[in-house]
Order: structure tokens, then sequence, then C-alpha cells
């Protein structure tokens, strides 16, 4: 007796580990969860829906702007599921990793602007071609030519972009003593970045206490360097960050501001920057159309109709994203069909609505209306009317593969350097280099 | 049963005789003695193939799962270091012999994420295990609600490090974080504490050290206990005070395990990540603007994942591995020193 008892605790045992084993090489086979499956058996559920799969990082709004929703109820075998990851740096490795395994890919996968052309570069055969679906001439031209290959094949649609302005507090502007009017204000800075540092001389001069005339030095670097044409690559994408003339002009700008008492010396996106909102240390902000949600949100009631809009010195885009749908998506034509409505003007619209990302559909700029909240909160500035004028101008740009971390290189390694440790420009120049040099592997 | 059993009793009877003393191999013995039989023998059979086995077939979960997360992936980075691999293109790999640990040796960066990750390691362990000794120290008295006070100490070790990293990083804010705060009362110019040399690396210290010290002190006061007490008595009796009973009784008999918790925090500070990586903030795979806080473990991120270059990356992973074996060898030694020592 004894012993067979013991037999079948062993037996169990055995089972156990056997159940855990093939448990385990099963999941490495195949996580139903994780990736689209067959519409026939798995990925349709009992009604026989199609679920589809939409990867996206920080807030794209669709969710919120109830367009989700719309589409299930214009489709109703169609059911919409959004795996958010929100941060960018983390999101994106993954995604490659990923779209290279061909498998654990969403449907539809967002791309983000300084990733695009490595997308286009590296995973373009991992991509629908988009372009032989939609109308093309919908969206701006650069926008296009971003997610486009040497070759014409498109793949990713273009969702928002970022034309430039400049957000800035009309309480403490007038508190300074400087003018509070937008459109003077523009007239004041137009076509050259140092005009508005310069105002910065003057703001500081009479600064009301505890306040600083711009957030960071990097954000005004962004800001130039959105509006320059060539950046850290050419247009046969070599690398020429360190003689570029886009470069060199937002650097000495930046410079202008680091080595001054004007920038509150914040990162931007850091917890002190959004507490920097909130107890308004800073009277202006590189402001990409985005950005208004972003202060809405973190300045709270207490910066409402204190904000207002001005035109940037020039046109400059910072920002944007794009829909692909990768071909390891097992329900192409319907993530196709989903991509192109997410993009149509018409739907661009609806979430600049809710959150102000703007369209780059030009088709969209005649009717876009804001939120009436946002437009309250910005003191009723004409805020489609400035953000359309920047969009309608901004120049085509040359990207690269590494225009993310050579960005952050400069950003965060040099310009960081210059603002807060006290080094000299020449020596955030310099570290700069060394950084860029071990980012390109030289 | 238990007729065949006694008519195998008969043959074998002498290592029947004394089946308390050697269990198993009376049983070998009876197993060889007897012919073949039927259902019997394969069951015998069964059953020893089941005695020698089954330990192996209990420990195999864990070899299933090690060899599949941990050393094929081990494997595996081996291979990628001595390749050009880029993360977006993982399917091109060309092959590039030493050069990417060549390419190290040059870098300043590595020099520089190996020197913080020392000094952050020194100046994180060493006040934590001090600390620690001293606080088991004082909970080994008796006191009033002892489960209470030993429960307080392990929190920290249970908060996550995301959490934990938070509230640091706003209490070291340089601009109306707590400690600026006070620091200004006793009339100290607010430092910068994450671009500062020193100062971000002792803000990431004390991140380690509020989170680790509890689970140490808790490791020692279990030792402590086990410490018998007329050693303290005897030690008494011969006029030793407190602390030279701490200096000459508790702190030789906890010799082992103090060795055991400076191998396990040797490992956790080379492998130093969450801490510094939360403390930067955005960006914080750099570990600051002048990398003064960069880690190895970082400098591994910003390479793999925030750069591409997946073959450097995993050479500084083989790097840290070999580093760890190094670290592991010296304790060894130094273990086997004190052993002998004694």
């Amino acid at each position: 007796m004894r012993t067979s008892t013991r037999r079948s605790h062993r037996m169990m045992a055995l089972a156990a580990v056997a159940a855990l084993t093939t448990g385990l090489l099963a999941g490495c086979a195949e996580d139903p969860d994780d990736g689209p499956s067959d519409s026939s058996s798995g990925g349709g559920d009992a009604k026989g829906k199609i679920t589809l799969t939409v990867g996206t990082f920080g807030v794209f709004g669709y969710k919120q702007a109830g367009l989700y929703d719309e589409y299930m109820k214009l489709n109703p075998d169609i059911n919409i599921k959004e795996n958010v990851t929100t941060r960018t740096d983390v999101y994106w490795p993954k995604t490659l990793t990923r779209l290279q395994a061909g498998s654990g890919t969403d449907d539809i996968q967002a791309i983000e602007v300084g990733n695009v052309t490595e997308a286009v570069q590296t995973q373009a055969d991992k991509f629908v071609d988009l372009g032989k679906e939609v109308d093309k001439s919908q969206w701006l031209d650069w926008k296009l030519a971003q997610a486009t290959t040497k070759d014409g094949k498109t793949i990713g649609l273009g969702t928002d972009i970022g034309p430039m302005a400049i957000c800035y507090r009309k309480d403490l502007f007038e508190k300074a003593g400087l003018e509070t009017d937008r459109t003077k204000l523009a007239e004041l800075w137009k076509g050259d970045w140092s005009k508005y540092v310069d105002l910065g001389n003057d703001y500081m001069k009479k600064a009301p206490s505890g306040t600083k005339y711009v957030d960071s030095a990097s954000s005004v670097y962004n800001a130039a360097l959105g509006g320059a044409t060539e950046r850290y690559y050419d247009k046969d994408g070599n690398v020429v960050w360190d003689k570029s003339a886009g470069v060199k002009e937002a650097w000495d700008v930046a410079m202008e501001v680091a080595t001054s008492d004007m920038s509150a010396k914040l990162k931007q996106f850091d917890k002190p920057w959004d507490q920097g909102y909130a107890n308004g240390t800073f009277a202006t902000v590189a402001c990409p159309a985005w950005m208004m949600g972003y202060i809405q949100q973190k300045s709270g009631d207490s910066g409402k109709g204190k904000w207002d809009v001005a035109a940037a010195p020039t046109a400059a885009n910072w920002g944007g994203a794009f829909l692909g749908v990768p071909t390891a998506s097992k329900h192409q034509k319907e993530a196709i069909a989903l991509a192109k409505w997410l993009t149509a003007p018409e739907q661009q619209a609806k979430v600049f609505a809710e959150q102000a990302s703007f369209p780059s559909t030009p088709s969209a700029y005649a009717n876009l209306k804001p939120a009436a909240d946002t437009t309250a909160y910005f003191s009723d500035a004409p805020i489609t009317q400035i953000f359309s004028d920047s969009a309608k101008t901004i120049p085509t740009q040359y990207l690269g593969a590494k225009d993310q971390p050579i960005g952050t290189a400069i950003t965060d390694v040099g310009i960081l350097q210059v603002e807060q440790k006290g080094k000299s420009p020449e020596q955030g120049w310099e570290a700069a280099t060394e950084e860029i040099k071990d980012v390109l592997g030289q | 049963m238990s007729s065949s059993k006694q008519a195998l009793a008969h043959p074998a009877s002498s290592a029947d005789a004394a089946p308390g003393n050697q269990p198993g191999a009376a049983r070998g013995a009876q197993g060889r003695g007897t012919p073949p039989a039927g259902t019997d023998s394969w069951r015998s059979r069964l059953y020893r193939w089941d005695m020698k086995a089954s330990p192996y077939v209990f420990i195999a979960p864990f070899f299933v799962i090690f060899g599949a997360f941990s050393l094929v992936p081990l494997l595996y980075t081996a291979w990628y270091s001595l390749h050009n691999v880029q993360l977006s293109a993982l399917d091109n790999q060309t092959w590039a012999g030493l050069d990417n640990y060549k390419n190290l040796l040059s870098s300043d960066f590595f020099w520089n994420a190996l020197t913080n990750t020392f000094t952050i390691g020194v100046i994180s362990t060493v006040p934590q295990l001090l600390a620690a000794l001293w606080l088991a120290h004082l909970l080994n008295y008796r006191l009033r609600g002892s489960v209470v006070w030993r429960v307080v100490m392990l929190t920290p070790y249970a908060t996550s490090v995301a959490a934990a990293t938070l509230v640091f990083v706003l209490l070291y804010s340089w601009d109306g974080g707590m400690i600026n705060w006070l620091l200004d009362f006793v009339g100290i110019d607010p430092v910068n504490w994450r671009e500062s040399d020193w100062g971000s690396q002792f803000a990431v210290s004390t991140i380690v050290i509020w989170r680790w010290t509890g689970y140490n002190a808790l490791i020692y006061l279990a030792a402590m206990q086990a410490i018998p007490s007329d050693l303290y008595e005897s030690a008494a009796l011969d006029g030793a005070g407190r602390w030279q009973q701490f200096r000459h009784v508790t702190v030789p008999m906890l010799r082992p395990t103090i060795l055991f918790t400076v191998v396990v925090s040797t490992i956790g500070a080379t492998q130093l990540f969450g801490e510094p990586l939360l403390f930067g903030g955005v960006s914080g795979s750099k570990g600051g603007s002048e990398h003064q806080y960069q880690t190895l473990g970082l400098y591994m991120y910003d390479q793999g994942w925030m750069i591409g270059n997946l073959g450097k990356a995993s050479a500084i992973a083989w790097s840290m591995f070999l580093i760890l074996l190094i670290v592991a060898a010296i304790n060894m030694l130094v273990s086997r020193r004190l052993r002998k020592s004694q």
C-alpha cells in the first residue's frame, strides 16, 4: 500500500513536470493573447467578430475622441483594442524586434517621426504599402515623403504634425513690462529665433520673482531646429550634423539661452518640468500644437486664461506620427481600412478638437475647430489660424536613421552640460561630438 | 506482498538483519540477489529507477527554465557580442571577432561606467551593511513590539524600485526639493543633485541604501539569534562590556553571514540599473549629462536599446559577467582565508 501511494505521488510530480515543460514550450511557440491570430479560429470571438489591435505610444487621442467606438459602430464585425506604451523609447525598440520576428506585432503600429526614417530604411519590407490604398495627395507633401521609401512605397499614413508656435504667459509678460499682444509679439521676433531670445533679456530685467523667461535651452534648440531643412543628415542620407547650418544656428541660439539666466533649467517631460507649469515658473515655451493639451493638463486651472499663443519666429515642425500596417498582421485588409479611416481628414479634425493634435491633411484646415475650453484656456487666441499658417510653410526636412539618438546627445549631453554644469559652449559641443561618435560607432 | 517478502528473506537474511543501518544498500543487495521473477522484478526495477531518477526529475523544472531563459540567452549574447548586430537589422549579423571588446576597452564611456559602478557600489554597500549590522544588533535586544519593528524594516525592500525612486527624485529635486530646502536652513546653497558629480552618485546610493538595509538587517538578526547565549554569558563573566561582546562574540560568529551579504550586495551593485535609470528621468540611460552616474547596466541599455547597437551592448553584458566572475573568485579566496584563520 505504502509504495503504491508513494508511486502515485511520484506520478503526479512527473505529470506536473511534464505539463510545466510542455507549457513552456507551447509558450515559446505562440501566445494567443499576445498577437493577432487567425480569423477563422482564434481572432474572432464568439460572435465572429474580428479583433484589431492598434499599438500606440503616448496619447494618440483616438480613444479619447471616441473614434474607436465610432468605427466599431460603423463596422459591427470589428472590435478594436489599443495597446498603449507610454514612452516612445520603450515602444520603438520593442516594436522593432517584433517586426523582425514577424510575430507579436499589432495590426496597426504607430511610428514616431523620430523613428520613421529608420523604419523606411530598414523595415520597409515588414510593412504593407499603404500608398496604393489611399489618395496620397491628401497629405502634406513632406509628411508623405517622410514615410515613403526611395522606390515609392509608403509604409505609414500621416497622423498629426507639430507646427510650431510660442505659448506665453500673458500675465507674467505684463508684470515684466513686455508687450502682451500676440500679433505684435509675433512681429517682434519674426524670422529669427535670436530675436525671441533677445526679448528674454528684456524679460529678465524686470522678471516677476521666481520666474524665468523660458523652460529650458533644449526646447529652444528643438524649436529652432524644427524650422531647418538640413538637420543631422543631408539630402543623400550622409551624416552631416557637425557641418549642418540648421544645427549650428539652433545650437547658437540655445547657447545664448544656456549661458544667460533666462532659463528655468528644466528637463522637458520630467516631473519638475510639470511642476514648473503648475507653479508658473517660466513665461514662455516653444509650443508645437500637441503641447497645448499638455499645458492645459499640467498648468491646470491656475493657468486658465493666462496663457496665450503667438506665431513662432519661423515655421517649424516638432513631432508627429504615422500609422503603419505590418505584413505580419493576420487581418491586413481590415487593418488597412481602419488605418485609412483614422488618418482621414475628418477623423484628424476630430482628434484636433479633442486634444489639439494638428492634422497632416490640409483639406481639414478649413473646418478645424478646437475644443471650446482650449480656446478659452489660451485667451481666445486664433489657434487654428496660427498653426495652419505655420503648417503650410514648414520646409521639407531631411531625416536620418539615427536622428533620435543624435538629437538626445546634443540636448541631453551637450546643451545640458552648458546649462546645468556651467561648462563652456565649446566644452558642450566637444562632449556632444564625442557622444555622437559613440552613437554612430565611429 | 508479505508472503513473497518472507520467501525472499532467506537467501538474503544477512542483509535483512540490519536494515536500519544501510537501508539503501540492503535493498540493493536484496534486488541483486533475487532472480528476475514476473511483475515483482519489474516493480523493483522501476523502484530502483525511481530512486535514482526522481531527484533529477524534481530539480528538472529549474534547469529547464534556467536553460530556456538564462543559459540560451547567455550563450546567444556571447554570439552577438562577436558580431556587428544592429537592433534594426537583427538578421544581418556580420562577424566582428573581438572588435566590440576592443572598442569597449578603448572607450572612455566604458571605463567611466565601470568606475561609476565601482564607486556607487562602494558608497552604497559599505554604509548599508554597517547600518544593517547596527540595526540588527539593536533589534536583537528585547524590545516591545519586536515584530512590528522587523516588519517596518522590511517595508522598503517590499517597495517597488520605481515608486521609491520617484519619491527620491522629488526629494532631491533641485528646485523645491525637500533636501535642498533642509540644506537651506543650515545655510548651504542648493545642490543640483542630478547633475553634480558626487551629488548624483550620493543620491543614487541613498536609494539603494534605503531599499536594502532592512533586508540585510533581518538576515543579520536571524544569524545573531542563532548565537548561543552562553557565549555572551561567559564573555560577561570575563568582564566584557556590550561593545566588547559585539566586537568579540557577535561579529566573529556572524562571519559567514556577513560574507554572504557582501557577495549578494556586490552582485547587486554590479548590476545596478533601475535606480539610476529612473533617477535620471528623461533619457536616464545617459546617467546624467556627463554620464556622472551611468553604471555599466545603464551603458549597456543605452547602447542596445537607445542607440541600437546590440553587438556592443552584448559585449558590455559579457564584460559585466566576467567582472562578476572575478568578484566571485576574490570572494571565494577571502572566505577560504577567513575559514583557515578561524
